[in-house]
């Protein structure tokens, strides 16, 4: 167990009186492709934005490469990182959301060279040749100086793969990748994230996408309350789920 | 009434303005600008401490807009140009400073300070809400990248609240080049000044009045196209069009779109 790339342990996070997370632990190790599943409202979106310190956490502890992610140990106890290097682990962690949020200013091209030219100082010359292809991998090679805004929801995504990608991250989160989609152009980015879980990417997606986790997932989790309710395979979620939540929420979305 | 008017001094004033008025005018569009420059810069500043950690920064940026606000511009200017002095034992304001290439009139200077700073609280306002318009998402995909809150403020956020700041911005300016002709009360020779100087020498108020007003309307009108070019061409990059030449002139010149096959 050398090889892993996060590990939570125990966290806890509260909105005011509202416990969201109630305690989680999960450790996942290089290459692998974690499917997080369960109901609205479970925490599966607070505790993927949790990895990357994007909401801050009132327990446990999160690292990332070992090292852990937004807090500083001192004397036993941990404070809140600066925000320089909190900024500096974020560069690790790649991240996909939802809604996509590309920069609507900014073309294709320019929305993945942002980050590598402005925060990690890369020529523009090699990043530019470097997101050409990203783009190209993901199919948009054609779509380079095209702004977000005349691109169709399933190009946008790709394009914010694209743009998670060019930091080289160690993890890639996904938070529904997918949902906020049209039926036809799920496909095109599904099959995205397949080819790269296969190249070895390490990665954490939460989805209903069952088809996606048959093909791409090794391990899947289900969530439920703010804990981990049960964990196994696809093949396990599929054939013989064994808590009656999970039974329920499957037969919901099967 | 209108007989009363002596037509050839306004005339006079309008198509054969002497060069003490261009100095005037001068002197007005450029408090005008320097002021509105000031505004924008001290309002992005406590647009930024307004949503700071450090509270007495948040409540500093509160107290700036409170104040500047709530009391009649023209105290200001006066606050500034004597009351400082006064107040704290020292002159804040030289009657001329001398910077070596050029010197300033003292006036001038208190003027564009009092201008500036009452400005800034109001552009405060349209620079927040220009931020808030932007979606949250932005700064979290920016984070989510390893940018700091200064950089992803500077490339990713201002750049498209400055679409929503802009044109307010416009209206701003338009009512800062009405609003220098305050100065004139603390001695500052702009516009306003030299119209009342020679109405105080005439005893012809309509005439001079008239003529100064027809060349604030000159003022304001360039300043309108100049501003709705601006936001000609930021409405066409909201659309992420990239037009060609041929193209912006059919569209410019609607009617011979008719010829042109798109
Ligand atoms: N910023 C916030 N402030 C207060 N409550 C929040 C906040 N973010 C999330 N919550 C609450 O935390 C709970 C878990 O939300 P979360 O978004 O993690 O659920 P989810 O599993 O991702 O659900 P969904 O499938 O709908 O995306 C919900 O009850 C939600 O209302
Ligand atoms: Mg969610």
């Amino acid at each position: 167990m050398t090889d892993v790339v996060m590990e939570a342990v125990d966290v806890h996070k509260r909105f005011g009186r509202l416990e969201v997370l109630q305690g989680v632990s999960l450790a996942v190790t290089k290459g692998e492709t974690l499917c997080i599943i369960g109901a609205s409202g479970s925490g599966k979106t607070t505790f993927i934005r949790c990895i990357n310190h994007l909401e801050k956490i009132d327990g446990g502890r999160i690292t990332v490469n070992g090292h852990l992610i937004g807090y500083r140990e001192e004397d036993g106890k941990l404070r809140e990182d600066s925000e320089k290097s909190i900024a500096r682990q974020r560069t690790q962690i790649g991240m996909v959301f939802q809604r996509f949020n590309l920069f609507p200013h900014k073309t294709a091209m320019e929305n993945v060279t942002e980050a590598p030219v402005h925060v990690l100082g890369v020529p523009t010359d090699q990043a530019r040749e470097q997101a050409l292809a990203l783009l190209r991998r993901v199919g948009l090679a054609d779509k380079c100086d095209t702004y977000p805004g005349k691109l169709s929801g399933g190009q946008q995504q790709r394009v914010a793969i694209a743009r998670a990608l060019a930091m080289r991250p160690a993890l890639m989160l996904f938070d529904e990748p997918t949902s906020a989609l049209d039926p036809e152009v799920t496909g095109e980015v599904l099959s995205v994230m397949e080819e790269l879980a296969r190249e070895g990417m390490t990665m954490i997606v939460v989805t209903h996408e069952m088809g996606f986790a048959k093909v791409a997932a090794d391990r899947v989790v289900m969530m439920d309350g703010g804990v981990i309710i049960e964990e196994g395979t696809p093949e396990h979620f599929f054939e013989a789920p064994e808590h009656e939540r999970t039974k329920q929420f499957l037969s919901k979305i099967l | 009434m209108l007989a009363a008017v002596d037509w050839h001094v306004v005339w006079q004033r309008i198509f054969h303005p002497d060069h003490v008025f261009f100095r005037a005018l001068y002197t007005t569009v450029y408090i005008a600008v320097v002021a509105q420059v000031m505004g924008v810069l001290l309002g992005l500043v406590a647009a930024l401490m307004r949503t700071s950690k450090v509270w007495p920064l948040r409540f500093l940026s509160g107290l700036y807009v409170l104040i500047f606000r709530g009391t009649p511009l023209l105290v200001q200017i006066f606050f500034i140009y004597y009351g400082v002095n006064l107040l704290l034992g020292f002159t804040l304001i030289p009657n001329s400073l001398n910077l070596g290439l050029f010197s300033l009139d003292g006036a001038v200077v208190a003027g564009i300070l009092a201008l500036g700073v009452n400005e800034g609280a109001y552009m405060r306002e349209i620079i927040r809400a220009g931020i808030d318009s932007i979606d949250r998402g932005q700064m979290e995909a920016a984070k989510s990248l390893g940018m700091r809150y200064g950089l992803a403020m500077r490339r990713i956020i201002l750049p498209q609240a400055a679409r929503v700041i802009i044109p307010p911005l416009g209206n701003e300016f338009n009512n800062m080049l009405k609003t220098t002709s305050l100065v004139f009360t603390i001695g500052v020779y702009e516009m306003f000044a030299d119209a009342e100087i020679h109405y105080s020498n005439s005893f012809q108020p309509v005439e001079y009045f008239l003529a100064v007003a027809f060349w604030y309307l000159v003022l304001t009108g360039v300043w309108g196209l100049i501003q709705a070019a601006i936001e000609r061409r930021l409405a066409a990059a909201e659309r992420g069009d990239e037009l060609t030449f041929r193209e912006r002139l059919t569209t410019a010149w609607a009617p011979a779109g008719a010829f042109v096959r798109r």
